[in-house]
């Protein structure tokens, strides 16, 4: 606190102090390099407010700006359903929707979602509703250890919604065609 | 992660003042590549300048009937686009060879061009690498250097730049427009704005500090069969080991760029009138210079082949 106190803090808001460590919101999100090179002598954890919705329901959230949206959904929010698998972008068990497309949760801050519209595996569907998607897994068995079964989840949703959409992938023979032949063979199936 | 404060800025003017008022900053876009390195401590910047949300999504025609892709354009949005998937095929097919669904709803067009070397040494902070820490030396140079440039290296530095995306810019002759803290744009012709590594491999653009890239322009479309093909180890979700982008035209001639080689994508325009020759003629010119290490030899052949196989599909 003692250096903290040194600091002129005018455009922030004191949220959390101890005497190791404080953590102060950027209120007006300007700040200079002074400003921030004396957070980081004297220890303070920057952080900044956020908003979002998840699953349906607003989100008012203050972070450690580092938190990743992965983290916040799991640790802050008790969303366990989003797995952390390799923390690194490669796996997919991260993945959820933001506003209708599949991400990787774990290679993005909570920070950068201000505004957006976020679902996970629990916003999908409840055990005694289950989402179409769900089902299907559970009647095909597919899944092995079923870790990162949420993420293949979202992310398969998510697939037939670019296909749809008519987004291409690396699969697709011919860019020019659009791909409602293959919207038609899965709705006919 | 080291701790860093955080802004959002509403428009590329404020990004590059944000840039210039707080040094060791750095831009935020998808977030894919650099929070990725801040995780692992490659990448330690104090303060995160977010224009995510900047004004910079979008595709446009340009007036000499060619586009205007936003920095900020994911880059699912830029495959998908219609003018790009009818006219400039080459870069649908390079992005859509490139990381996974997931990955390109988040990466963007600035973020793509700017993203760093997966050389593995690059990764280890156990390991001494020059682009990492200037002056450490290069672990990859006696070491595990398989996936590493075959040629424009040299003692300091074999690393290759890892985007698809930008090979097809580079054989489209893209232009990236940037805006610096002054106001001032610039126009940059993508052959110009990478830098061979040199002594100075951890400088490998030639933006300045606090230069943000605002789009890229593609001059109007060439018209000719486009192709990318990208070999790697496994078939999808994986790093070239060498890519070849091309657009031939039915005389024969054509352009040709190749990822995976260099510390940048490799082009010679001069060299694109030997295609006529064959591939073997047109490889053997366009990598004379190589100096591949006992363990990437294969790229040269490998390139040879990739493009072999262009050329016959071209024909039929
Ligand atoms: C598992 C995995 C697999 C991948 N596979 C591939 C692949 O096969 N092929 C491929 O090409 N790529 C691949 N990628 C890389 C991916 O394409 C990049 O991570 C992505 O394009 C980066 O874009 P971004 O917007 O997220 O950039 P960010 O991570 O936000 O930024 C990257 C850099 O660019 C700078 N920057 C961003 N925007 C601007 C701007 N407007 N002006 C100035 N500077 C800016 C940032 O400061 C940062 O230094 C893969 C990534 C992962 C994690
Ligand atoms: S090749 Fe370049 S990136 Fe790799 S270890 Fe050597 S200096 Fe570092």
């Amino acid at each position: 606190m003692e250096d903290s106190n040194k600091l002129n803090l005018t455009r922030r808001e004191m949220i959390v102090g101890t005497a190791a460590a404080v953590t102060i919101t950027l209120a007006a999100g300007t700040i200079n390099n002074v400003e921030a090179l004396a957070i980081a002598k004297a220890e303070i954890v920057p952080s900044a407010k956020v908003s979002f919705t998840v699953n349906g329901k607003i989100q008012q959230l203050h972070m450690d700006t580092r938190t990743t949206l992965l983290d916040t959904l799991r640790e802050h929010l008790q969303l366990t359903g989003t797995k952390k698998g390799c923390d690194h972008g490669q796996c997919g068990a991260c993945t959820v929707l933001v506003n209708g497309r599949r991400i990787n949760s774990c290679l993005s801050l909570a920070l950068q979602h201000e505004g957006d519209h976020i679902v996970t595996i629990e916003g999908l569907g409840t055990p005694d509703s289950l989402h179409p998607m769900q089902a299907a897994f559970v009647k095909h068995d597919g899944y092995q250890c079923g870790y990162c079964t949420p993420g293949q989840i979202c992310s398969a949703v998510a697939v037939l919604q670019e296909i749809k959409a008519g987004i291409p992938s690396h699969v697709s023979a011919d860019l020019t065609v659009h791909q409602n032949l293959v919207i038609w063979k899965y709705e006919r199936e | 992660m080291k701790s860093f404060t955080y802004e959002r800025v509403h428009t590329p003017a404020e990004a590059a003042a944000a840039a210039a008022r707080m040094p060791g900053s750095k831009f935020l876009a998808g977030g894919t590549n650099l929070l990725d390195l801040m995780k692992l401590q490659i990448e330690t910047p104090v303060h995160l300048i977010d224009i995510g949300k900047l004004e910079l999504n979008k595709i446009e025609h340009t007036s000499s009937g060619g586009l205007r892709i936003g920095a900020l354009l994911s880059n699912t949005d830029l495959a998908s686009d219609a003018s790009v998937r009818r006219d400039y095929q080459i870069l649908s097919r390079a992005l859509l060879a490139g990381a996974s669904g997931q990955l390109r709803n988040k990466a963007t067009t600035a973020g793509n061009l700017l993203q760093r070397t997966r050389c593995p040494y690059f990764y280890d902070t156990n390991q001494p690498c020059n682009k990492r820490v200037p002056g450490s030396g290069c672990a990859a140079i006696n070491g595990y250097s398989r996936q590493l440039a075959v040629i424009g290296s040299g003692d300091a530095c074999i690393a290759t730049h890892p985007s698809d995306m930008a090979v097809a810019m580079m054989a489209l002759d893209a232009t990236i427009e940037t805006v610096n803290p002054k106001g001032k744009v610039r126009s940059i012709p993508i052959a110009d704005f990478y830098r061979l590594p040199g002594k100075t491999p951890h400088i490998e653009t030639v933006l300045g500090k606090a230069e943000l890239i605002t789009s890229v322009i593609l001059p109007p479309p060439t018209g000719g069969m486009h192709f990318y093909h990208k070999v790697r180890d496994r078939s999808s979700y994986a790093f070239a080991l060498v890519s070849v982008g091309a657009i031939l035209q039915n005389d024969g001639s054509g352009r040709i760029a190749l990822g995976g080689v260099a510390a940048k994508p490799w082009r010679s325009e001069s060299i694109e009138k030997l295609l006529p020759l064959g591939s073997k003629a047109f490889t053997e010119k366009l990598l004379a210079k190589a100096r591949p290490t006992h363990e990437n030899a294969f790229k040269i052949k490998l390139v040879e082949r990739t493009l072999e196989g262009i050329l016959k599909e071209g024909r039929s």
